[in-house]
């Protein structure tokens, strides 16, 4: 499903973020990215949905090489794929309805169409009856349900997260995880970066840590393995 | 793209103009004012190029033929000026003719002139006419070097006069227009710039769930446009009705006989397109630009 070949990436300011990574995930892993402040999971998660481009290496995602993919087929490989981040990203100006249907609208998709697949995809976030709020009428993780949801309204293969508990507390961190577990039960991958210290112990998946750039471990049920 | 992304582009487009406020406000004024100068520029040079082209069908060069010449001799100067490339008609004005017109022109006096009958001291004429106006010093200079012609006439200082004029109307109101043009569409572009910014994490959320760069340029396509027609509807209007109270005034009466300004129908009409046209492609353009290397996410 994703495949890393010799991946390097120096930002233009000449920091070193990634140092030739290798690495293979298949479809239907559930992936932890862990390790220390500036490591470069970003990074990582960064070149998977094609924010950075790497300087060196192939990074194939469903056949196709994100490093020599041109720039106006990037929105087309994006679709395949859902985003979520620590910040949510979510348009203040539409409601919770609206914010997945975007997605939606984007590719095109009939109000019909998107008036079903919303409404599924906001019951499997537990959100059909706050359809109408607006985010800043939502706590932070109704917010990235809402985030989830909008990830994965059009089904995409791979699910990718930076740090989506970040700002969340413990509880509601934990109903993410149980949401994006469920999602993954349906097949699809995900990939997710994380300094949560108890969830990657608890929840056991795969772990992927990076250390200065270069997969330091990679276990199948490993486990956090850093302090904090 | 299909008809109803289409739909939602337009009404994305319309709400932004409104969420603006003020920056729309500041924009479409831009615009405004710079369709008025160059609209009242228009008119100018429109009715500038009406009065030369009038003058200008008005320019002939004068043959003067040699008294020694026969009728043979005028045959062939006749070919010969026909030849010339660039020549839109000759006509023979016989000196007999010539006297009988310097005698009506005369009125009273005239018949002075009556006497001459026998002895008639004009020549025969050929007058000439250029297919192109600019092109009769060229050509009276070169007829004036054929055998069988005592001289030519074409009024020159009258006739470089006007071309001086006329084009230094035309090319300062073309470059005052042109300037305008870019003025407004920069002073749209950073205005949208502005509202950009405030936008610019719409954007790149838009670019992250897989949106192209067309489908986010659109909404800001309806915007500039919006931006440009709505710019034009005080210039046309007000120029409409300026010219046609002008018009109706002084518009037939200018106290030159052969000439008078040109009508308001279909003058307005070409006008309002123009302008309307212009409004469209600064308001598109600026807009363009203001968001083009916000794309690169
Ligand atoms: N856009 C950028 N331009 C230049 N350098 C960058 C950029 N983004 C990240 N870096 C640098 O690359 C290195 C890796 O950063 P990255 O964000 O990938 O770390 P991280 O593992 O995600 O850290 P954290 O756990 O704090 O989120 C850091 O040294 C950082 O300063
Ligand atoms: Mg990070």
């Amino acid at each position: 499903m994703i495949t890393m070949n010799e991946v390097w990436k120096t930002y233009p300011n000449g920091v070193m973020a990634i140092n030739g990574i290798d690495v293979d995930i298949s479809k239907g892993e559930f992936v932890y990215v862990v390790g220390p402040s500036g490591a470069g999971k970003s990074t990582f998660i960064k070149m998977m949905y094609r924010e950075e481009k790497p300087t060196r290496g192939d990074i194939i995602i469903d056949g196709k090489n994100l490093a020599k993919v041109k720039e106006r087929h990037i929105p087309y490989i994006r679709r395949n794929m859902g985003v979520i981040f620590q910040d949510f990203k979510l348009l203040p100006g539409l409601t919770v309805y609206e914010n997945v249907a975007f997605a939606m609208e984007v590719i095109e998709e009939s109000k019909s169409n998107i008036r079903r697949r919303v409404m599924n995809v906001l019951e499997v976030v537990h959100l059909k009856n706050k359809a109408r709020f607006y985010p800043h009428e939502l706590s932070g993780g109704e917010q990235q349900r809402v985030a989830i949801a909008r990830a994965i309204v059009n089904s995409p293969a791979v699910l990718i997260a930076d740090e989506p508990t970040g700002n969340l507390d413990p509880d509601t961190s934990w109903e993410i995880m149980h949401i994006l577990e469920e999602i993954n039960d349906r097949g699809t991958t995900v990939v997710m970066a994380t300094h949560n210290k108890e969830i990657v112990n608890t929840l056991r998946k795969r772990v992927i840590a990076i250390e200065s750039g270069r997969i330091a471990r990679d276990e199948a049920r490993g486990e956090y393995g850093y302090e904090r | 793209m299909k008809g109803r992304t289409l739909g939602r582009h337009v009404k994305e487009g319309g709400k932004n103009l409104i969420r603006n406020g003020w920056m729309t406000f500041a924009s479409v004024s831009a615009v405004t004012v710079m369709l008025l100068v160059v609209g009242t520029f228009l008119l100018i040079i429109m009715n500038v190029n009406h009065f030369a082209n009038s003058l200008e069908d008005d320019v002939e060069v004068r043959v003067f033929i040699d008294f020694a010449a026969s009728g043979d001799n005028q045959d062939e100067l006749y070919s010969e000026l026909d030849q010339i490339p660039g020549v839109a008609s000759i006509e023979f004005v016989p000196k007999e003719e010539g006297l009988d017109s310097l005698i009506s022109s005369l009125g009273e006096q005239g018949a002075i002139f009556e006497t001459l009958r026998d002895e008639n001291p004009l020549n025969d004429v050929f007058v000439v006419q250029a297919e192109d106006p600019q092109d009769t010093a060229d050509l009276a200079s070169e007829i004036e070097e054929m055998v069988h012609v005592e001289s030519v006439e074409y009024g020159k200082d009258i006739f470089d006069n006007l071309f001086a004029a006329t084009n230094f109307v035309r090319m300062i109101g073309l470059a005052l227009i042109l300037a305008l043009m870019f003025t407004a569409m920069f002073l749209i572009a950073n205005t949208i710039k502005l509202t950009i910014i405030a936008r610019k994490r719409e954007i790149q959320i838009m670019k992250l769930v897989g949106a192209t760069n067309g489908f986010i340029r659109w909404p800001f396509f309806v915007e500039g446009l919006l931006l440009g027609v709505l710019g034009a509807i005080i210039p046309i209007s007000l120029l409409a009705y300026g010219y046609t109270s002008f018009y109706g005034s002084i518009g037939t009466d200018t106290g030159i006989d052969f000439f008078t300004f040109l009508e308001p129908n279909p003058l307005t009409m070409q006008m309002a397109i123009l302008l309307g046209s212009i409004g469209a492609f600064v308001g598109i353009w600026g807009s363009m630009m203001s968001v083009r290397k916000f794309l690169k996410v």
